[in-house]
């Protein structure tokens, strides 16, 4: 972008030094005097009652200052709708998935905490559990939550059951879709439950003061929200609840769930003392909220000139043992839309939400979204093929564009597209790719795809401080996980006309900060530039306001311009932000000059990424390499494009993974490879460079256009891969990840 | 029973008192309050603990404090000079090879260690020697790159 | 983790001494990387930890007058990975050392670490026994040698009795006109534990160019890392061709015993023994100038 002096610079992140020196402070790196070390006992069992916990003897032990159950949790009215649901943070009387927490201890320190832990004693009553997500559909199968029904469909057919969500979308006439069709091809798709492999295992701090105030440092995506779930949890006023914000080690979605916060303040508040829980990888891998593992059929036809003329897709989401948490709502929200990038006139789409006794599932980069792109992009790629389109051409005949109606709906209810920028993205990839040319040597091939994701906002609020020698001082709520107070930074000093160096941006604590939503969604940036922006154009009213006397004109003969307060179309008759500041902050008469902005959520974006693999398959051993990897989004507005590259090359890091190694294994419903050996996120060596673009489609509801870059480059990671594997071996890879194992047995299969 | 060891951490001569049982890693962060290493899995698998002892890099998680005795330690506190970035963290800054900052001391400390002995890795070098060290936000394109510049200097 | 009691001694008479009295309450450490791994896990719960890393006798990597190459116990991987008579002279030991770990875990991890840990996976095993290694044990009677191959008991488990301890292992020298493979086939380039794990070793005669002496031994497909028999028996003395390499690969699938697990399953492991043979064999042999 060059028609702005600080949006669009790669400007170092303000939190660089920090974080490359050591200085930066992460959840478990605080410490407090006198500070009591936690720990967890989780339930080892995927189903079972709880018929006794005995704490005795572990609360008997020396150095042991606290032991919590169940019984030091107040009670809420759902505990009897769902006795083994989160609304308890210790399970009540039964566990409905394996890493559960039942108890915790705090003690002088890990080891005598890990010592208690050992002599609590939990009676189980195991009972039959229900894993995979085919067996719990099925009649008769356990049920995970036992008055579970399925919503919105008919009552007549209602009847106990783990699935316990049902919606449908429906557009035109599908069977009639499918016969105006030359090529009509189905498949079943699967992906398995996948981890966000965020580096800083998951860890909180609290202390519980005499007079009841509790201060949480914790790792999260939302100092408010987290003060609100703990809030909600223990029936404790916001205003006695004060939660630091801390650096945070990776979250990608699934820091926005709180498990250990809320322990650590009742073992605080049970020992009078402060006291920090570190979980280990282990227990990170095995009681956080994963990504859902799922399974598609989708059925696409087409004209043999390349128009779509029908799409139906079942998806079936595997929830685990809870729906909710942490924003994953009860459905797939990044599943239905997938379909949206593209103009189909007829379609259906069954989604359904199943229960399992599994880690309950949470927000992933995108949630739901990539899942439903690796089914259905390649099931697009395959009409392509079977059409003999080039797959770029193919997505370019269908695409839609400014104005079209949304296939599904998007979260504001709205139902056509603003302006969007779903054909520059493909522009530009076809460009891409025919610069870089065909790919060429035996064994190899090429896949692109496309991901939807509509990047959400929310309400936040901002308070910017101008300092009497012109410096400004910025206040927001918002969490820092991708790079904000950087982005707030440019936004503030791109708005006033300042040097960046002049910003500094502050977020503080819940006390003190105004509110800001969630860090998730891809929202944050737009999020925040909207009250930035409003506070920006307070403090200018303000300043004008002060110039005029100064400058002995009227207000409104002035104008704000390059950092400075003019007479207007006179650049010499002015007064800079540190003059004016001098002048009439201080006593007598003066008064400080401060700016706010406070806004609502403003509508989602819709977005779409794309993806393109170069990959090559030993055909003997079925291991695929990536050769070249490059992902194209349209981000409204690239504020700092070092950051959104960063954004980019993360996701499609985490995209190979997904496609190519990552899954949790589950025996007895307990996770068996919760070590970063045995749970497989690429190494360095794994990966070549990731071309990262970006196309400027300016959102008419941001300040600057911003449309959120954080989640659509994962979303069609996948299925490029899976694309390339097509293009370079013939096989239709429709599980995933696809492992050397599955490639090869796959290529035996073809083979015979 | 506590141990006394004797170590020099960043040039310093420290004497504490730590469990046998207690690793590198947790007398650095909790005895000495040196935070900068992190523990990111505990079993050498993340290298997010990676510090340099006797002059090689090793996983911290993975080494007990009394095997520690008598060794010299270099940790991410040690690295900037007088208040003055490395050129290898200069390079990061510059590049925009760092997100979150987790894995950031540990890819450092093996980055410098690396143009300690190769003034002229090529890519794959440096890929191979920060196999070791695991990043969940970059995709490693940012870090490959700013150890390439850095190492050009 | 328990507590434990810390001791350092200064000689192996010391360090068996140590471990005769305190028998399996007793655990050597030498590079840690398994055993605080398993202590943390829980899965071993020592009284004793005895630090061999001040045993000036283990610390040796050196040739011995018949060119056999040792390597003390308490040598890390990443000395033998940079030593120069590995590299010249067992090239094949480092192309295995350096795949094991990370420059971090190389830098604490010994060879003789990974060979007492018996991991069936450990992928110094299939190139030291192709090579002939032998073990050197040192217990309060005395020394004693134990030829690799009788070396491993179980997953986990050596012929190790209390007592005794493995002061180092010893390479003999490298046939003339010989030459090394090993190949691993994992998910992750590095950073991972091998599926399978194949290590052959050919050496041919002066004159005619034939087979000699032909090893094959197999990791991550058998209760323990094993050598292939009968290799010699089918090939000493024959020329080798295309199909004695095919031939070779099956002999090897068809004489490990995989199980499936969660890295791979049996009916796999099978198949890729063969292929990882067939393409060691098809290394040495363009190494040898050998047109198969």
């Amino acid at each position: 972008m060059t028609k702005y002096s600080v949006i669009g610079q790669r400007l170092p992140r303000v939190d660089a030094a920090t974080k490359l020196t050591g200085q930066a402070k992460f959840a478990a790196d605080f410490t407090l005097p006198n500070m009591l070390w936690g720990k967890v006992l989780w339930s080892p069992y995927p189903h079972a009652n709880i018929r006794q916990i005995d704490v005795s003897e572990a609360a008997a032990l020396k150095g042991v200052k606290a032991v919590i159950t169940a019984a030091d949790v107040p009670k809420k009215k759902d505990d009897e709708e769902y006795p083994g649901a989160m609304s308890s943070c210790l399970a009540r009387n039964k566990v409905i998935f394996a890493g559960q927490p039942v108890a915790a201890v705090a003690a002088i320190n890990q080891y005598v905490a890990e010592e208690a832990l050992a002599l609590i004693k939990v009676d189980y009553e195991v009972l039959p559990a229900v894993i995979d997500i085919e067996e719990a559909m099925k009649p008769g199968a356990p049920l995970v939550h036992p008055n579970t029904f399925t919503m919105n469909i008919p009552d007549k057919d209602k009847k106990p059951t783990n699935i316990f969500w049902y919606s449908k979308i429906e557009k035109g006439n599908i069977d009639a879709g499918f016969r105006q069709a030359d090529v009509v091809l189905e498949n079943v798709y699967r992906t398995q439950v996948v981890h966000h492999g965020y580096l800083e295992p998951r860890a909180s701090m609290a202390n519980v003061e005499p007079d009841g105030k509790v201060t949480i440092w914790s790792d999260n995506q939302g100092i408010f929200e987290l003060r609100e779930i703990v809030a909600g949890l223990l029936n404790i006023p916001f205003s006695k609840l004060k939660v630091i914000p801390v650096e945070v080690g990776g979250a990608f979605g699934g820091k926005s769930s709180q498990i250990v916060a809320p322990l650590c303040v009742l073992l605080s508040g049970k020992s009078g003392l402060p006291v920090k829980i570190v979980t280990s990888r282990e227990e990170t891998f095995k009681t956080n909220r994963p990504a859902p593992a799922a399974l598609f059929t989708v059925k696409i036809g087409a004209t043999k000139d390349g128009a779509i003329t029908g799409a139906y897709v079942k998806m079936v989401y595997d929830f685990g043992a809870l729906s909710g948490i942490g924003g994953m709502g009860q459905f797939s929200f990044g599943g239905p839309p997938m379909l949206n990038t593209y103009r189909i006139p007829n379609i259906k789409i069954d989604n359904y939400s199943v229960y399992t006794n599994k880690t309950p599932s949470g927000p992933y980069r995108g949630p739901t979204a990539t899942q439903a792109a690796f089914a259905i992009e390649s099931q697009l790629d395959e009409v392509a093929r079977a059409l003999k389109i080039d797959p770029v051409e193919f997505r370019l005949k269908n695409v839609s564009v400014d104005g079209d109606p949304m296939n599904a709906p998007g979260f504001g209810g709205d139902d056509h597209f603003g302006k969007i920028g779903f054909k520059p993205v493909m522009e530009q990839m076809k460009k891409y790719l025919n610069k870089r040319g065909p790919v060429k040597g035996g064994n190899r091939g090429r896949g692109v795809s496309c991901g939807y994701w509509a990047t959400a906002s929310g309400s936040a609020g901002a308070i910017i401080n101008l300092n009497a020698d012109g410096t400004l001082d910025v206040l927001i709520g918002s969490v820092d996980v991708s790079g904000t107070r950087t982005i707030a930074a440019q936004v503030v000093a791109e708005e006033l006309g300042v040097p960046y160096e002049k910003v500094t941006v502050n977020t503080g604590d819940t006390d003190v900060a105004p509110y800001s939503t969630l860090s998730a969604g891809s929202m944050i940036a737009r999020s925040i530039s909207k009250p930035l922006h409003l506070a920006c154009q307070d403090i200018i009213a303000q300043l004008c306001e002060r110039a005029a006397p100064l400058l002995e004109v009227r207000p409104d003969e002035l104008e704000y311009t390059r950092g400075q307060v003019q007479i207007k179309g006179k650049p010499d008759k002015a007064l800079t932000l540190a003059e004016i500041g001098g002048k009439t902050f201080h006593f007598p008469g003066g008064s400080p000059i401060i700016g706010r902005g406070s806004t609502q959520g403003s509508g989602s974006s819709p977005v779409i990424a794309m993806s393109t693999a170069d990959v090559e398959v030993d055909k003997e051993t079925g291991k695929v390499k990536i050769l070249n990897f490059a992902t194209i989004q349209d981000t409204g507005c690239s504020i700092n494009p070092t950051l959104i590259e960063g954004q980019q090359q993360g996701a499609a890091a985490q995209g190979i993974g997904w496609a190519l190694m990552e899954k949790s294994v589950y025996q007895n419903g307990v996770i068996q490879n919760a070590t970063l050996l045995d749970y497989r996120v690429p190494t360095a060596v794994d990966l070549p460079y990731i071309d990262a673009f970006a196309v400027e489609i300016e959102y008419e509801n941001s300040p600057f256009g911003i449309r959120g870059a954080g989640e659509p480059p994962l979303v069609p990671t996948v299925a490029a891969i899976a694309n390339a594997i097509r293009d370079a071996t013939g096989v239709r890879m429709k599980e995933v990840p696809m492992t050397p194992e599955t490639v090869f047995w796959a290529l035996q299969k073809k083979g015979k | 029973m506590k141990k006394l060891i004797t170590l020099t951490v960043n040039g310093q001569q420290q004497e504490i008192l730590v469990e046998p049982q207690q690793t590198l890693v947790e007398a650095l962060r909790y005895t000495l309050g040196l935070t900068g290493t992190k523990e990111g899995c505990g079993n050498g698998n993340c290298g997010s603990c990676t510090v340099i002892m006797d002059g090689k890099i090793v996983n911290s998680c993975l080494v007990f404090a009394v095997e520690a005795a008598g060794k010299e330690i270099v940790t991410i506190e040690g690295v900037s000079q007088g208040g003055k970035l490395h050129p290898l963290q200069q390079a990061f800054m510059d590049e925009g090879a760092l997100q979150c900052g987790f894995c950031t001391p540990g890819f450092i400390i093996s980055g410098i260690a690396l143009l300690n002995v190769n003034r002229h890795p090529t890519e794959e070098q440096i890929r191979h020697a920060f196999a070791g060290n695991l990043c969940r936000c970059t995709g490693y394109d940012k870090i490959v790159r700013a150890t390439l510049k850095a190492a050009a200097l | 983790m328990k507590s434990f009691e810390y001791l350092t001694p200064r000689s192996i008479e010391e360090a068996t001494g140590i471990l005769n009295k305190y028998g399996n309450e007793a655990k050597i450490i030498a590079g840690g990387t398994d055993l605080i791994v398993q202590m943390k896990a829980g899965s071993v719960c020592p009284s004793y930890i005895v630090d061999i890393k001040y045993i000036d006798a283990l610390n040796r990597l050196d040739l011995d007058e018949n060119g056999s190459l040792h390597i003390g116990a308490a040598v890390i991987l990443s000395r033998i990975v940079d030593s120069e008579i590995v590299k010249n002279k067992f090239p094949m030991l480092h192309q295995a050392c350096s795949l094991i770990g990370s420059d971090q875990i190389r830098n604490r991890a010994t060879l003789c670490g990974n060979i007492c840990n018996a991991a069936p996976s450990a992928d110094s095993a299939p190139p030291l026994l192709c090579l002939g290694a032998r073990a050197l044990v040192a217990d309060q009677k005395g020394m004693l040698t134990i030829a690799l191959e009788k070396f491993f008991r179980g997953p986990g488990h050596t012929v190790l009795k209390p007592g005794q301890i493995l002061v180092g292992i010893e390479v003999p020298k490298m046939a003339d006109r010989s030459s090394s493979h090993y190949i691993r086939l994992t998910t992750r380039e590095e950073m991972d534990i091998a599926m399978v794990g194949v290590a052959s070793f050919i050496s041919l005669t002066t004159r005619d160019k034939v087979c000699n002496d032909i090893k094959i031994a197999l990791g991550a497909v058998s209760p323990t890392p094993i050598l292939v028999s009968q290799m010699e028996a089918a090939f000493k003395g024959k020329p080798i061709t295309i199909e004695s390499i095919e031939h070779a690969g099956e002999m090897a699938a068809g004489c490990c015993i995989p199980i499936s697990d969660m890295r791979a399953s049996a009916e796999y492991r099978r198949e890729m023994v063969k292929v990882l043979t067939r393409r060691t064999l098809t290394s040495i042999c363009a190494d040898l100038g050998i047109q198969s």
